[in-house]
């Protein structure tokens, strides 16, 4: 025992330094997670976020992918076949019954390929335009929501970090934008956009094939919905700033891109993803509510919302060309809430408090 | 009321003055963007048939000119004559239109209002047990479809499968439907709200104290539990008439019913011009001056929250 005085009679043999072996000892025996990984391992707990994940990437990819393998296209009227009259019989078949000509040919031993759902009015396969029409949606809601989470982020990451006048100006705006009355601006909007976009547009080919309703969308979205999300960002970038790990972190000595690298932007950006994904669904439903009054994408595509609205004329008759296209949109629009929903509780457990 | 609570109030009447009068002149320009105006789409007419009617319509002056003129018009419920439907004032087709959308949009208000109260908290005091889980299913369903799908849905069900009820909303009963369609989404929405917020007053210190006092069980609830899980309802009477009125849009559609929803569908694929910004503007007023209404109701409902 050494019984220095300035050592308070402490074993100094304590505080030597550890040896190799004692080293791996302290080493923690869990890899270490990082914050992407404990969200996944989150979500992935969460049987209900897990299933809906798994119903949304089943239908991207089946939406995607079956209309490449189809026989029948989702313009292609069957019974309008060039060198030969018009075949009716081909119009509004019920769910797998055949036209007379196919009938004759599969009496001669030829496989005819099933009308999964029938054909429509105009003799098209009802099963391709369902699947193609959830395609469009789909894809009207994802680039939507990106256009609306590129304006809003800029806006918001600019009045945040600016403060001031800057940030006065734009969140008068906002709160004015927020406050008006959002569908009806927007139904105001796409019925006139579709008058003066046209002409504009036909000139190129790609626009032209989007369609002046498809884009006019795009635009109502750009200039209306973006306001939640740059409000939201600024919100996220003001708190940040004041948050007391920043403190902390500038206390020991942290520089300012590593403070940003490694606390405000993780922190941020798990709010704009699940905001983005809940936007999506949001999207999805405006398109189809416009598609049902007239002003969604521009005939022969179709549109989930778009085929119900078509199916309305025959609802006496042919009930389930309405029912399908509804099941389809309310089932990607509650998987993609409920993933949202998920995606929130996983990665930002403050929101759900 | 201090003086605080009376500033937020001046503020948000501010802004929904601000934001009815950014609504008219979205509302102009907007049409007035419109190629050609208003007549390009009627069949050929002569120069001079073209001039009296923009004579007419006071479409020949500057566009400055036509803006004031509007927006003074506008203000006194003035939305001159409909383009298409000759010899009507816009005014008198809205109130013709109001008048049955009305009673659809108020009846379902209280109905979504009163059973989404009964649901919600009868979830929030049955808390996971079979008629919670129950209701919370059938909610989040409601929750997630688009008005207009649950609309087609019953009338396939009710009108063409069952027969039950007409399906044309002019007839003897025609409005049953269109009433409980525009219902469900904020029925749902307000079982959902009740329900989280009953059973946060649930846990709170007072409720205890009310218990440990010796209160009954009926007493808790209703003087309690349930008035104070009321105050964020309150702060949905704006967003569940917006949904009411452009919900109404589409049901009015699907259910053919003579209502100013139905007016403006119309409207917009007619292309009368007048009728679309006269509607635009009436709805646009109501849903602004609701939201104002139930945010100041709730400002001072409760005054520990701060909305800014």
């Amino acid at each position: 025992m050494n019984n220095n005085i300035l050592t308070g009679h402490i074993d100094l043999s304590s505080f030597e330094p550890a040896s190799a072996q004692e080293k791996e000892y302290m080493v923690q025996l869990r890899p270490s997670t990082t914050f992407f990984k404990d969200g996944c391992k989150r979500l992935y707990k969460n049987k209900v976020a897990f299933v809906s994940l798994i119903v949304i990437v089943l239908i991207i990819v089946l939406s995607i992918a079956l209309p490449l393998v189809w026989p029948y296209s989702y313009d292609r009227q069957l019974g309008n076949r060039p060198g030969r009259p018009v075949d009716p019989s081909f119009n509004n078949l019920r769910p797998l019954e055949y036209s007379l000509s196919e009938q004759a040919a599969i009496e001669e031993g030829e496989s005819v390929f099933p009308h999964l759902f029938g054909t429509d009015a105009a003799g098209r396969d009802y099963f391709i335009r369902v699947v193609y029409g959830t395609r469009i949606s789909l894809a009207v809601g994802f680039f939507a929501s990106i256009i609306v989470l590129v304006i809003g982020m800029t806006l918001g990451s600019i009045a945040g970090f600016s403060g001031g006048k800057v940030d006065m100006v734009i969140m008068r705006i906002v709160d004015i934008i927020y406050s008006l009355p959002d569908m009806l601006m927007v139904i105001l909007l796409a019925s006139v956009m579709r008058e003066s976009l046209g002409p504009a547009i036909d000139r190129y080919a790609f626009l032209r094939d989007i369609g002046s309703n498809i884009i006019s969308l795009f635009v109502i979205f750009a200039l209306l919905y973006w306001c939640s999300m740059a409000r939201l960002i600024r919100g996220q970038i003001l708190s940040l700033r004041e948050q007391e790990y920043v403190l902390a972190a500038q206390a020991t000595g942290a520089k300012s891109g590593w403070i940003i690298r490694k606390h405000l932007i993780p922190n941020c950006i798990s709010v704009i993803i699940i905001s983005t994904a809940l936007q999506i669904p949001n999207a999805i439903f405006t398109e189809s509510f416009l598609s049902f009054l007239g002003l969604g994408v521009n005939a022969p595509m179709p549109s989930l919302g778009s085929l119900a609205s078509d199916a309305l004329n025959g609802i006496s008759s042919y009930g389930y060309r309405l029912a399908i296209p509804a099941i389809v949109i309310s089932l990607i629009v509650l998987s993609l809430n409920l993933f949202g929903d998920g995606l929130r509780d996983a990665f930002d457990p403050k929101l759900n408090q | 009321m201090d003086s605080k609570t009376l500033r937020y109030i001046v503020k948000r009447i501010i802004l929904a003055i601000v934001t009815l009068w950014a609504v008219i002149t979205i509302t102009f320009f907007v049409m007035h963007a419109v190629p050609g105006g208003p007549f390009t789409r009627e069949k050929a007419i002569s120069a001079e048939a073209q001039a009296s009617l923009e004579a007419k319509y006071g479409l020949d002056k500057p566009l400055f000119e036509q803006y004031t003129t509007y927006l003074n018009d506008a203000l006194h419920g003035n939305f001159g004559p409909s383009i298409k439907q000759r010899g009507r004032m816009v005014t008198d087709v809205i109130i013709d239109g109001m008048r049955t959308s009305a009673k659809i949009g108020l009846i379902a208000l209280v109905i979504a209002t009163s059973f989404g109260i009964l649901f919600g908290a009868v979830a929030a005091l049955r808390r996971n047990t079979l008629l919670d889980k129950v209701i919370m299913v059938m909610t989040t369903a409601f929750v997630s479809m688009p008005s207009f799908i649950m609309g087609s849905l019953l009338l396939i069900v009710v009108c063409v499968t069952l027969k039950l009820l007409p399906a044309n909303g002019a007839s003897e009963g025609g409005l049953i439907l269109p009433v409980i369609t525009l219902a469900l989404y904020p029925m749902a929405y307000i079982t959902r709200l009740t329900r989280s917020s009953m059973l946060d007053v649930l846990g709170q210190d007072y409720i205890r104290t009310a218990k440990a006092k010796g209160v009954s069980e009926r007493m808790i609830i209703v003087k309690h539990a349930l008035k104070n899980s009321l105050i964020p309802v309150i702060t949905y009477f704006g967003p569940q008439l917006a949904y009411i009125v452009t919900g109404s849009l589409v049901v009015e559609q699907i259910f053919a019913v003579p209502g100013i929803g139905r007016y403006f569908v119309n409207s917009i694929t007619g292309r009368d011009y007048t009728l679309i910004m006269g509607t635009t503007i009436v709805l646009a007023a109501l849903i602004v001056i609701m939201n104002l209404v139930s945010d100041i109701l709730y400002k001072i409902v409760d005054p520990r929250i701060n909305l800014e």
